[in-house]
């Protein structure tokens, strides 16, 4: 039982890590390209590691599983905010709808001019 | 540290190895394709967490928990190397 309820964790981890890689190679914009790989991929870590700690019991693996999953959550956050920031930074264009939606792009210029007028 | 008491099938776990790997293609293909810099530092950082995730899969595989070790090592690493790209192409004149 355990043994089908881990093989499903891991086949849907790595599933997420494709969605990850998919949404790299497929968003149009730095931004979304960051938000897929940051948020799919530590998602598939954390499946798969979860299938680990149900295989292989013990406290080895429990304790060094709940250290990964606690450490790759607590940075994957941030390394995603300063990448976005660094983009901000050097500017790199939004990318818009080709539609006439005037108001969300001044709102988004005027947040990146605040943003680099700051710093 | 060698285990032996796996109930995983061997399939499964070549299935998402194979899986993985394509992630890793796709993500390599956008570090050698990316308009700018910050898409590539961007793409790196999902690299190295497939290469964790490789490494997690590698324990299924091979029996040694010692693989685990080196995900820890990699994870602690990718970070710091992202936050130090990030940190040193703020400035817009930086070069690379």
């Amino acid at each position: 039982m355990i043994s089908i309820l881990a093989s499903c964790l891991i086949i849907l981890g790595a599933l997420f890590t494709l969605v990850a890689g998919i949404g790299m190679v497929r968003m149009p914009d730095l931004y979304c390209r960051m938000h897929a790989a940051t948020k799919a991929g530590a998602f598939g870590v954390g499946l798969i590691l979860i299938a680990m700690v149900m295989i292989i019991p013990g406290p080895r693996t429990l304790i060094q599983g709940l250290l990964i999953v606690l450490f790759f959550y607590l940075t994957a956050p941030i390394a995603a905010h300063m990448i976005g920031r660094a983009g901000l930074l050097r500017k790199i264009e939004l990318w818009r709808v080709q539609a006439e939606e005037t108001e969300v792009t001044d709102s988004s210029n005027q947040a990146q001019s605040q943003l680099t007028e700051r710093s | 540290m060698y285990s032996e008491s796996f109930e995983v099938p061997h399939l499964v776990v070549v299935l998402a190895q194979i899986i993985v790997c394509l992630a890793m293609f796709l993500s390599a293909w956008r570090v050698w394709k990316g308009p700018t810099v910050m898409d590539r530092v961007a793409a790196l950082d999902l690299f190295a967490s497939l290469i964790m995730t490789q490494f997690i899969l590698l324990v299924f595989s091979s029996g040694f928990i010692s693989y685990l070790d080196v995900a820890t090592a990699i994870a602690i690493v990718s970070f710091l190397a992202t936050v130090a790209f990030a940190r040193y192409l703020e400035r817009e004149e930086a070069e690379l």
